[in-house]
């Protein structure tokens, strides 16, 4: 009988020698064409004297702004023009992303409705929306309708307090008065009684205590109103002669965007709600339903907690790309970071660090947003054995 | 005596048309206040709308449908376009045959569209072609009818099909028949099929190495697979087509300067392929672990098992994804109409800077989102259908 031979397995078939060989090859090519493109990027940068650093930030920019959360004037910095643009690219996304989830919530649920009519206006809406490109909506609702606005003297009106024309919205703007105070403690005293009432709801068996937790948190703030004594006072847009003074002024490239952004967003998240309420098993509405739980504690206590499961992945997602779709307002002229970019890059000649800028921005704001997704997503899931 | 005790027939309110009516419409007291608001807004939205569609200056379409179909494309080269379209038509009736009902429907309303087209420009002229078109489908289904099993042959055609249009759309240098028509002439819905349909073809290959990168055991090649995927996935495509055309230029030697259009098809199609490895690495996760745990104790080698057994069963997954993620990037292409390229959206923009057409941005870019929607519409339907015949998601 032979003895069993133990011969070592040549290195060039031995995993472990070829895994580590693999991946030293892997490096040192892309190394080298990362090598390639440098040397080839300083070369041209060199011969077409453009430089690779950040000093351009605190050049003076000398282009204005068309409007800008914080202040600026053509005469700061890139730095701050930059920053600027960062401000309106954080704000639209923002609004952005509160009113398209409502939206999308509001018309998911109607797109689910027992009633046959109203659920397919919710399809309708949702096929065109989903199915025609974001900037072709954006061009039609800036192009073909913003622009096409009268002028501030033939401004449409509506109920004489909010007014559309060429320079876009006018809306009444809420001005806190000196009573403000005693009547944010009533919606705070509101907020917290309904959640503790809510809270109450679901362990007591009740079925009224929910009812009475959303009464409160309208009641109390409209008691309030009154005990405070008009609390906000609303300053109304009024036509002068050649321009509209007071209230709060839209224009039209924002408020154009956000339109095209939220209406945009809204079918994507309608077709997430849908898909996570139909996730639930049916299996689990008859349960509860059998258990004698009324339609609302059905909805509230069985399908809403599971829905919300599968509806947060997706629904983080949507945010991200509103987030990103936002960039597109350069297209119509709203001056949020990517569009400043571009003039600063145009101006100072010098793309390679403005791009990289903006696109470590963009990346910061995409890996924060799902940071906080991830963390909700994971206060929500069940923890399974 | 008994009496036959009569049959009862259901109340007349809760079946019929009334019943119906009743149950969908106005069944608990509030649905019938959101009907009554639906009616409403079907009656102000939809009302307004016809309106404005009857009365609206559709001669700003037809009379630049040239543009909108192939941009700048040189007219009397424009049987190029339309030998490529007949190509395509005479494959899709192929696919037709083989396909279940959905594919049948498809191609006998593409075909049926086709006829309705050529009738109408029967007046006008250039008829053939669409005619050709008819006959072309035609010819596919019944060429393949009842012949499954030519399935792979046909996939394989449209693959080589996708190079034969590149090369009959680019042509030959100095030559009489095909002349080289440069990537600068090329617009309209021509480019934004070829930007999304290179895209894709490309994307492909580079999305399933980087799935699979990703997923590798080498930290290197997983840490770089994984780097590269979620940069691209977090920056908007607008700076993935600024940077192709500001920044490559400067990345590369000058013998090798590529053109403005392949420019922007190498940003669709670097930016594509994060996505695509997203959707081919959900694929790589439905693989049960049995199957390669099988093949591994088979004594197939890691190569072997992830080319003959893992990425068939997950490619054949992520059809579905695939398609959406084409939809998707179909209607992105339009962004390339803020870099300057002439799709079919900066055409209609260009359109409306014609001094006869000032001021009909609505008729341009409802045109515009119409026949996006068309297209668009269909795909998703049909991946819907597709979905359903691969049983995906009923595991």
């Amino acid at each position: 009988m032979a003895e069993p031979t133990t011969t070592r397995v040549p290195f060039w078939r031995d995993v472990r020698v070829l895994t580590i060989l693999t991946q030293v090859i892997f490096v040192v090519v892309v190394a080298l064409v990362a090598g390639f493109l440098y040397a080839n990027v300083s070369t041209t940068m060199r011969q077409r004297g453009l430089v690779s650093d950040l000093r351009f930030l605190d050049l003076e920019a000398g282009f204005e702004i068309g409007e800008a959360m914080i202040p600026y004037a053509a005469t700061d910095t890139y730095g701050r023009a930059l920053l600027a643009g960062f401000s309106n690219t954080l704000l639209v996304s923002v609004v952005g992303i509160i009113l398209s989830t409502i939206l999308g919530v509001v018309v998911g649920v109607a797109r689910l409705s027992p009633n046959w009519l109203l659920s397919q206006l919710a399809a309708i809406y949702i096929e065109l929306i989903r199915n025609t490109p974001l900037l072709v909506q954006l061009f039609f609702i800036y192009f073909g309708v913003f622009v096409t606005l009268p002028s501030v003297g033939q401004s449409i009106e509506f109920q004489g307090i909010i007014f559309a024309n060429q320079r876009g919205l006018f809306l009444p703007r809420p001005a806190p008065t000196e009573t403000f105070a005693t009547w944010a403690w009533f919606i705070l005293g509101a907020i917290v009684l309904a959640l503790a009432l809510f809270y109450f709801s679901t362990r007591v068996k009740t079925r009224y205590l929910g009812w009475v937790a959303l009464l409160a948190l309208i009641l109390l703030p409209v008691l309030g109103w009154f005990i405070a004594g008009a609390p906000l006072s609303f300053e109304i847009p009024v036509r002068e002669r050649f321009n509209f003074k007071g209230g709060m002024n839209l224009s039209p490239e924002f408020s154009a965007l956000l339109t095209g952004l939220v209406l945009y967003t809204a079918g994507f998240i309608a077709e997430v709600v849908r898909a996570g309420i139909l996730a639930v098993r049916r299996g689990q509405v008859e349960a509860a339903y059998s258990l004698g739980l009324n339609a609302g504690q059905v909805l509230r206590m069985i399908i809403f907690p599971q829905a919300l499961r599968v509806i947060i992945p997706p629904l983080t997602s949507q945010y991200l790309n509103l987030a990103k779709n936002s960039s597109l307002a350069i297209a119509i002229g709203f001056p949020d970071l990517f569009s400043v970019a571009t003039t600063s890059a145009n101006q100072t000649g010098q793309p390679v660090p403005v791009y990289l800028l903006v696109m470590a921005t963009y990346l910061a704001m995409s890996l924060f947003t799902s940071l906080l997704m991830n963390i909700y997503n994971r206060s929500v899931q069940v923890l399974e054995k | 005596m008994t009496t036959t005790a009569e049959t009862i027939g259901p109340p007349r309110t809760s079946v019929g048309a009334l019943g119906w009516l009743k149950r969908n419409l106005f069944s608990p007291w509030y649905n019938a206040l959101l009907s009554l608001i639906s009616v409403w807004l079907i009656y102000s939205v939809g009302g307004q709308t016809v309106q404005w569609a009857l009365t609206a200056r559709w001669e700003v379409i037809t009379s630049n449908l040239r543009l909108f179909m192939v941009g700048s494309f040189p007219p009397d080269q424009v049987w190029r376009v339309w030998l490529v379209v007949t190509l395509a038509s005479l494959l899709a009736g192929m696919s037709g045959g083989i396909g279940g009902r959905t594919a049948r429907n498809i191609v006998f309303s593409l075909a049926a569209s086709f006829g309705l087209f050529g009738v109408l420009s029967l007046a006008g002229g250039g008829y053939e072609w669409h005619f050709a078109n008819v006959l072309a489908i035609g010819a596919g289904y019944l060429l393949t009818r009842g012949r499954a099993q030519w399935g792979r042959w046909v996939a394989l055609a449209w693959l080589l099909a996708f190079f034969l249009t590149l090369f009959i759309l680019y042509g030959i240098e100095k030559n009489e028949w095909l002349p080289l028509i440069g990537t600068d002439r090329w617009g309209g819905l021509l480019l934004t099929f070829l930007l999304s349909i290179v895209g894709i073809v490309f994307s492909f290959p580079l999305g399933v190495l980087l799935a699979l990168g990703r997923r590798s055991r080498m930290p290197m090649i997983s840490l770089f697979s994984t780097l590269y995927i979620e940069i691209v996935r977090g920056v908007p495509l607008v700076t993935v087509l600024f940077i192709a055309q500001i920044m490559v230029p400067l990345f590369l030697p000058e013998e090798m300067r590529l053109d403005r259009i392949m420019r922007a098809m190498a940003g669709v199609t670097l930016f594509a392929a994060a996505y695509m490895a997203e959707n081919v690495r959900g694929g790589l996760q439905a693989v049960p672990s049995g199957q390669v745990e099988a093949a591994h104790a088979l004594g197939l080698s890691d190569t072997l098992v992830t080319v003959f057994i893992v990425l068939p069963q997950a490619l054949r997954v992520v059809i579905p994804p695939i398609v959406s993620l084409f939809i998707g990037l179909f209607k992105d292409t339009t962004l390339v109409a803020i870099v300057g390229l002439l799709d079919l959206l900066a055409v209609g923009k260009s359109v409306l800077a014609q001094p006869e057409f000032l001021g009909l941005q609505k008729e341009v870019y409802v045109f515009v989102a119409g026949v996006f929607f068309i297209f668009c519409y269909v795909m998703s339907y049909a991946s819907y259908r597709l979905e359903i015949a691969l049983g995906v998601g009923k595991r």
